[in-house]
């Protein structure tokens, strides 16, 4: 069930344990994943940083239901994921995640206020698709069509996409990967904002490091394995990150 | 180009699914056309092999009874080169396992065997010179039953009962299809062929020393015209009933309009297998080469000219067409197979077997291709319009606008899922078009397939149903004067007897003429009578009281219309030329038919009321349940003197049914099954290539928390739609169809078909759409429930 924004720093809301993932590609195997211990508490914004083939998009996946470990254990709120049906994981991502891609994956038959109405019509107390498209700004463009909309809008789309359901967790994958300096500011902006104004507990994935200063913690990840963490005791805003 | 070659070696295993639906359809196109086309060649020829082998005559003639020298002046007409006389009559053979009697028209066989129309031999031997009582069957009647050299069987021969030994089976150029006059189907267990010595016939009739049949073969470049019309003089004084070509000779009358039947139908519906397989095919392609649009970017980025590309596609079009017409040509060979095995049994010819026509199948094949060509060069010109840096830029969301759900007050109750369809039909009304036509045009091949069954059906449940009221017809052995109808009245069961004159007759209009049987019913009670004329709409329509009454289509022959004269010769007794006015006339479904009332039938021929069959309405025999009734009554009509022979109409509907059934249902049968393939492919190939296109958001959706059953619903929604706008649709073409197949596949002197299509067919062609629908969602749906999200989101498109 959808819960209210939990500011209390320090309650865990996704833990992973052990996690380790092998893909079959062709003859060889691709260990993604070799033994990953990650908590992400509630309320918290944690950017993970790595580079290409690092394991982070995969680590993303199984944090959102969208894939499974080889072995090792994620729980939500002390729910085990890892044994859950498919149906299970249908419906936990559809009461607790919201996703963003770094496509944004919009749906480009329907508006933007549509796009949104898409995911509030699934859950029991979502916001209103207009209130969410102002919190990404967009509301003066709420009946546009994604053709009609730049990259930056049709990424704060996306966004509202996933907040008008009240999620517990935001799992946002390269969100400003397509998208030019000046508008991913923007859009990470819109991110920082909503973790701290609804308490949303945020995990961002990028590649691009300078990223990681707007974050509470950041998890460095290496060859499907966790090289690094920083704790930082002062997050910078959005707007004053430069790359 | 070997990297190419790859390319479509590996997009052939992808597609193999959608590839294998392609080739189907395209197979049903090939397979219909060459087995419809295939059997009526083999017909075609297995009767040029057998007439010519036989030396089936070119002109007939009947007459009463003529000496044998007239033989010599028939054979010094110019144009005639063999000349041959004969002894024919009919008896009836009370076979002991049959209520009703057997009738059989009997041929005698001249002393050293025919020199036209030879038999074929089946088994046994020819009958023995002076013997009296062996003879051959026609083959049919001895498979009908049982019988073979060795039997015998019971025979009423010139009114003398005799045991007839049965010495062989055989197969008459003649006989190929056995009617007996006045029926409706083919009946070869209530009519046979006996042939036996000539002297034999002649002895059992009295007319030794003469002949009443005559059959001549003419010299090349004879004008059969001529020669028909000195027969008709020199038999004239001999009770000539009328001389005729190959033309009016029954058995192949009735084997050209069966021929004419297929024919036609093999030069219409194939074509339009084919032409909606080829339209399949080009819409199919396009889609195909469309959702490789990247992939044609990207190798025109590479520096792929235009041409590579192109024959790339071709190569991968070559490929399911060769596919699809491998297996169109088995399957063809195969249902061709089957096909001639069952008119093996109806089309009684020595060797009757299937053939592959070539330039059928080379055409077949060649349309096909060339609908593949298209089709793929078509979709592939506007690809290559593409800049190839497309390839390299994220996908630009496709443009969408509002439309008709988006008008204030319509909106609010669209919820966005079901928006995503509408707007999708919105931007692409032509696709969605295309796919309905499709579906459309294989539903009117369904309903199509069934038409031949209803037409049938109508004719015997609806309108012989109106147009006979009698449950038992009684031909008579020499007409009967009225007073004879109160010995029917006796029998057992009966309530009403009626009579009816049939009077032999050619009618003319200047140089058309046709030889048809004038009819009345005595006594006349017009509406009421059991038996009626009827319209093709089922309406009652009574003889006027002055002239003719005549089908339609004898009045279109003559040229005829209601006020003029028709001449009217008549063919027995004191054979007067007679003119009548044609007072009004009938559309019919059955044959070419002339009414009249009795009063004015009889006063023209100056006799008094006569009849030459009896109908009878019999108590509970309708219900057919009563069978100990229906057994008694069947044995005292044997015994009557002045019987022939009778049929009860529930059995000759029954048998035409059966023939029916059995001719047209295995062509019904045949067109359905490619049809639904047709159904079924386009169906499924419709969803294959929305689920491509749609994958992407179809896997957002899902990650988005959409279950595996709501973004089905998306999918299926889609195919819900093309299928209910195909449904109105597939009626409205089946319609047109029928109503041009029925104007060309019913010969128009046999039958005419009327333009029906039942409910339940209707019913049935849209249950096999939706079945192929609903078959085809669930493939969709298993593929929507291994759609693999993360592969998805992450590749652009």
């Amino acid at each position: 069930m959808v819960e209210g924004p939990d500011k209390q720093l320090g309650e865990a809301v996704l833990e992973a344990r052990d996690l380790t993932k092998v893909y079959r590609m062709g003859e060889v195997d691709v260990h993604a994943l070799r033994g990953v211990d990650l908590t992400l508490r509630a309320g918290e914004l944690m950017v993970l940083l790595g580079a290409s083939g690092s394991g982070k998009s995969t680590l993303l996946n199984i944090l959102g239901g969208l894939d499974s470990p080889s072995s090792g254990t994620v729980a939500y709120r002390g729910a085990d994921l890892t044994h859950a049906t498919g149906a299970q994981l249908t419906r936990y991502r559809r009461e607790h995640v919201g996703f963003i891609f770094q496509f944004y994956n919009l749906i480009p038959s329907l508006t933007a206020r549509e796009n949104v109405a898409l995911v509030t019509d699934l859950v029991s107390t979502p916001m209103a698709p207009e209130e969410a498209l102002e919190v990404v700004g967009l509301g003066p463009r709420m009946d546009h069509f994604p053709s009609q909309l730049s990259g930056g809008e049709q990424q704060r789309v996306a966004i509202a996409r996933a907040i008008a359901k009240r999620p517990d967790v935001m799992l946002c994958d390269e969100p400003t990967g397509a998208l030019d300096y000046r508008t991913g500011v923007l859009v990470l902006d819109v991110l920082a904002r909503i973790n701290q104004d609804l308490g949303t507990t945020t995990a961002i994935i990028t590649h691009n490091a300078p990223v990681g200063a707007m974050a509470e913690r950041v998890v460095t990840l290496a060859d499907g394995a966790i090289a690094e963490t920083h704790e930082n005791e002062a997050p910078v805003e959005a707007s004053s990150l430069r790359w | 180009m070997k990297a190419l070659d790859q390319k479509l070696a590996r997009d052939l295993r992808t597609l193999g699914g959608q590839i294998l639906t392609i080739a189907l359809v395209v197979a049903s196109g090939v397979a219909s056309f060459t087995t419809v086309r295939g059997a009526y060649g083999s017909l075609a020829r297995a009767r040029a092999d057998f007439y010519s082998a036989q030396r089936f005559p070119d002109v007939f003639a009947r007459c009463e009874r003529a000496p044998r020298s007239v033989l010599e002046r028939l054979e010094q007409v110019p144009g005639v080169a063999v000349i041959e006389g004969r002894v024919t009559e009919q008896a009836s053979l009370p076979l002991p396992w049959m209520t009703e009697p057997a009738s059989a028209h009997v041929v005698g066989l001249p002393p050293g065997g025919p020199r036209l129309s030879s038999l074929h031999l089946r088994s046994g031997r020819p009958p023995r010179p002076n013997d009296d009582d062996e003879v051959l069957l026609s083959d049919a009647f001895a498979d009908e039953h049982d019988l073979a050299p060795g039997s015998t069987v019971p025979a009423i021969l010139g009114g003398v009962f005799r045991e007839l030994r049965v010495v062989g089976v055989a197969l008459s150029p003649e006989h190929v299809l056995v009617v007996a006059a006045g029926d409706i189907a083919v009946d070869n267990r209530r009519r046979g062929i006996v042939f036996m010595n000539e002297d034999a016939v002649a002895a059992a009739t009295g007319r030794e020393g003469a002949f009443d049949d005559v059959v001549a073969q003419l010299s090349a470049g004879a004008s059969e015209e001529a020669v028909l019309a000195a027969f008709d003089r020199i038999l004239e004084p001999y009770g000539g009933y009328g001389a005729h070509g190959r033309d009016r000779q029954l058995s192949n009358f009735i084997l050209s309009g069966e021929l004419a039947q297929l024919e036609n139908m093999a030069t219409q519906i194939p074509p339009l297998f084919l032409l909606v397989a080829a339209f399949l095919l080009h819409v199919v392609l396009t889609r195909l080469v469309q959702l490789q649009r990247s992939q044609v970017a990207a190798l025109k980025a590479l520096g792929y000219d235009d041409l590579s590309i192109g024959l790339h596609y071709l190569k991968l079009a070559s490929v399911i067409v060769a596919l699809g017409a491998a297996l169109g040509l088995a399957l063809g060979q195969w249902f061709g197979g089957g096909l001639i095995d069952l008119y093996r049994d109806y089309f009684r010819f020595p060797t009757l077997e299937a053939r592959v026509d070539v330039a059928t199948a080379v055409a077949a094949v060649a349309v096909s291709a060339i609908a593949a060509t298209v089709g793929t060069f078509t979709s592939v010109r506007s690809i290559l319009r593409l800049a190839p840096a497309e390839a390299m830029r994220p996908p630009a969301p496709a443009r969408y606008r509002r439309g008709l759900t988006d008008l204030p007050g319509v909106r609010r109750f669209v919820p966005p899922a079901l928006q995503m369809t509408l707007r999708e039909v919105q931007r692409r009304p032509v696709r969605l078009l295309l796919s309905s036509l499709g579906i459309a045009a294989s539903l009117a091949l369904l309903v199509l397939g069934q038409f031949f069954g209803d037409a049938m059906a109508w004719l015997t449940d609806t309108y012989m149903e109106r147009q006979q009221r009698w449950d038992v017809q009684v031909t008579l052995r020499e007409p009967r004067d009225v007073g004879g109808l109160a010995t029917f009245r006796q029998l057992p069961g009966v309530t009403r007897a009626e009579g009816m004159r049939q009077v032999p007759a050619r009618v003319r209009v200047g140089p058309r003429e046709r030889e048809v049987a004038l009819q009345a019913m005595v006594p006349d009670r017009g509406a009421e009578g059991l038996q009626r004329v009827v319209d093709s709409e089922g309406n009652v329509v009574e003889p006027p009281v002055d002239g003719l009454l005549m089908t339609s289509k004898l009045a279109e022959i003559l040229g005829a219309q209601p006020g003029d004269g028709i001449t009217v010769e008549v063919l027995e007794g004191s054979r007067e030329t007679l003119t009548l006015p044609l007072t009004a006339t009938v559309e019919e479904p059955f044959g070419l038919q002339v009414y009249m009332r009795s009063g004015a039938l009889h006063a023209a021929l100056r006799q008094e009321p006569m009849v030459t069959s009896v109908l009878l309405q019999v108590d509970g025999l309708a219900a057919s349940s009563d069978a100990e009734a229906a057994r008694d009554l069947d044995q005292r009509l044997a015994r009557m003197r002045d019987v022939l022979g009778f049929v009860h109409r529930a059995r000759m509907i029954q048998e035409f049914r059966a023939q029916s059934a059995k001719n047209i249902g295995v062509f019904s049968l045949v067109l359905t099954l490619f049809a639904a393939t047709i159904a079924i492919g386009v169906v499924d190939n419709n969803a294959r290539v929305s689920l491509s296109m749609r994958r992407r958001d179809l896997a957002s959706l899902r990650v988005l928390g959409f279950s595996r059953a709501e973004i089905s619903e998306i999918l299926l929604s889609e195919i819900a739609l093309q299928v209910l706008l195909a449904l109105p649709l597939g009626l409205v073409f089946g319609n047109a169809m029928v109503t041009s197949m029925a104007a060309g596949v019913a010969d128009p002197e046999v039958y005419r078909l009327p333009v029906i299509v039942t409910a339940q067919s209707y019913a049935f062609a849209a249950g096999v759409a939706l079945a192929a629908a609903a078959f085809s969602a669930l493939l969709v749906r298993r593929k929507l429930d291994r759609l693999d999200l993360i592969a998805v989101l992450k590749t652009r498109e």
